[in-house]
């Protein structure tokens, strides 16, 4: 089995995040980055699907030179590749990620391609569907479950109100939400072997850009912050609170 | 805006609350006999809801290779609809079925895409948008390049405003689309009967490691079942087994902004914060009052949850 697991490099969920002056990036000072989390869900389905079906697991990152950390991390876990596909800076859009990334893609052919669901910073959940177009493969986002018999394909997924069994078939992608597996921690030697595995190097392609970042900003909702004691008297007035002046129940 | 095109979602006699807020979003930009509806295999009952919105035109896809929903079918479902309307913007609703559809729209029309909007602004030629990003620590405002434009909007921030309800006219469309391209489909949906998603919900009650366990969630449950609301979850809670994935608010489980948040013992990691912090209203229950969470709500009561969530609850009952 062929298999491509597309990752990303995101600030650690723990990190406070800043405004960088010029407003349109963060601040990347003192900022620990690591593999998406959901992407470690990825590459962990891509170990196992090798391990029951044979085959190959290559990760693929798109970024600057500082991404193959994260490559590192992947080929500690065990992918058998890791591939760079190398942009001068940061400053692109994710239509820009989703055309190098099928491009890339297209030169492999891979049987399933693997995703986190989201990358945790923009967190737009639309590599799976864009990839799935510009390769003309089915694509099946947020899964928790996922069966591989052949080249039929089941998947299941949480959507409002329920629950979906999704049928597909290979070669199909896959985007991977908790629950799906728990994500093995790399051991120490195997992550003194990955410092010297190899990379490889791919020259990102020119895509004109189709979303601009005007500015950020930080959230500004200003709160109550009233507090109280647990007495009676106290939880009445909460409740009186969120009747008369929250309007809420 | 000349047309904006809205994806429609029927669901049981109506249409889903989502859809009034993606028409109402769309009324924002441009006059109500501009925007057009699009569904897929609704009825005319299900339909003449959109009315009550200000909506008064509707494609209604007609195809029974659509009556197991495909994403890849809808795509190219919803692409011929757009060669005759012939949109400037196309709206859906970021909901399961919205974040995975739009973006094939988007990319099959090579159209400039932002998921997850909360606002918008347009002054006549450009389009900017805000979206939370980094789960919501940060908002990032961003403008759409391309001629036609298609978003997702966060479900629950744009208010659906019911006006004099017109009559909808409905155009049944037979699209012609093709069984190979169907490669992709829902085989089987299982219905939580009675259980309120997070995502759903106009409150929620979240419990945290202060619940000390499982058998006692249903103090969670019984204030969530009497307010009408959903049931949600600290990471630490779901990492430990208590709950499920699905119930998880934060950076990595979901991101919610109900009208009411009840965190019930939850300290406030900053990854639960950012997940949650776009409520409307926040009550926070916590016996340490220095907890991180206390500094983002609007309401704290600093006590023992085990104590403080039954007198809320019947106070609450007394009240109601």
């Amino acid at each position: 089995m062929n298999i491509l697991v597309c990752i990303s490099r995101v600030p650690d969920t723990a990190s406070r995040i800043i405004v960088a002056s010029g407003g349109k990036t963060i601040d990347n000072t003192g900022i620990k980055f690591v593999v998406n989390p959901y992407d470690e869900i990825a590459i962990e389905e891509g170990l196992r699907l090798r391990e029951k079906n044979g085959g190959t697991v290559t990760c693929v990152v798109l970024g600057t030179e500082v991404s193959k950390d994260i490559l590192r991390t992947a080929l500690a876990m065990g992918v058998d590749k890791a591939v760079i596909i190398k942009t001068a800076d940061d400053n692109y859009d994710s239509y820009f990620t989703a055309e190098n990334l099928a491009n890339y893609a297209k030169t492999l052919n891979p049987d399933i391609i693997l995703l986190g669901k989201q990358s945790v910073d923009y967190d737009s959940l639309q590599m799976p569907s864009t990839l799935g177009e510009l390769l003309n493969m089915p694509s099946v986002s947020v899964v928790t479950k996922l069966t591989i018999e052949g080249t039929n394909v089941t998947a299941e997924r949480e959507v409002e109100g329920g629950k979906e069994v999704i049928s597909s078939t290979l070669p199909c992608i896959i985007s991977a939400q908790k629950g799906l597996n728990d994500p093995r921690y790399p051991k120490l030697p195997d992550i003194m072997k990955a410092k010297s595995k190899p990379i490889e190097e791919v020259a990102a392609i020119e895509v004109a850009a189709r979303v601009e970042i005007v500015g950020l900003e930080m959230p500004s909702k200003k709160r109550i912050g009233k507090l109280v004691t647990d007495s009676e008297v106290d939880i009445a007035e909460i409740v009186k609170l969120l009747h008369e002046e929250a309007k809420v129940i | 805006m000349n047309k904006i095109l809205v994806f429609l979602e029927a669901n049981n006699d109506s249409l889903k609350r989502t859809s009034y807020e993606v028409i109402t979003a769309a009324k924002r930009l441009t006059a109500g006999e501009n925007v057009v509806g699009v569904a897929i295999n609704a009825s005319a009952e299900q339909l003449a809801f959109a009315g009550e919105f200000g909506l008064s035109n509707v494609i209604n896809i007609k195809s029974d290779l659509l009556n197991d929903y495909s994403s890849t079918l809808a795509a190219n479902a919803v692409n011929e609809v757009i060669g005759e309307v012939k949109p400037d913007l196309v709206l859906f609703s970021g909901n399961a079925r919205g974040l995975e559809l739009a973006p094939r729209v988007a990319t099959k029309i090579a159209a400039a895409y932002v998921s997850d909007c909360i606002d918008f602004e347009y002054d006549g030629a450009e389009l900017i948008v805000k979206k939370p990003i980094y789960a919501g620590k940060a908002i990032s405002k961003m403008k759409l390049l391309t001629g036609t434009k298609v978003l997702t909007l966060r479900p629950n921030v744009f208010t659906a405003v019911k006006q004099d309800a017109t009559s909808v006219s409905v155009t049944d469309k037979a699209v012609a689309l093709n069984a190979a391209d169907k490669k992709v489909y829902v085989s089987s949906l299982a219905k939580n009967e009675g259980k309120l998603d997070v995502l759903e919900a106009d409150i929620i009650v979240s419990g945290g490691r202060g619940i000390k366990g499982p058998e006692n969630y249903n103090l969670i449950e019984d204030l969530a079942s009497l307010l009408g609301g959903a049931v949600g979850a600290s990471r630490a809670v779901v990492d430990a087994g208590w709950r499920p994935h699905g119930e998880q608010v934060g950076q990595t489980g979901k991101t919610v902004s109900p009208t009411l948040y009840i965190a019930c013992g939850i300290s406030g990691a900053i990854q639960h914060l950012a997940g949650m912090s776009s409520s409307k209203f926040i009550l926070a229950i916590n016996k340490d009052k220095e907890a991180p969470i206390f500094k983002m709500c609007d309401y704290g009561i600093i006590g023992d949850l085990f104590t403080v969530l039954p007198q809320l609850t019947e106070k609450i009952k007394a009240n109601k």
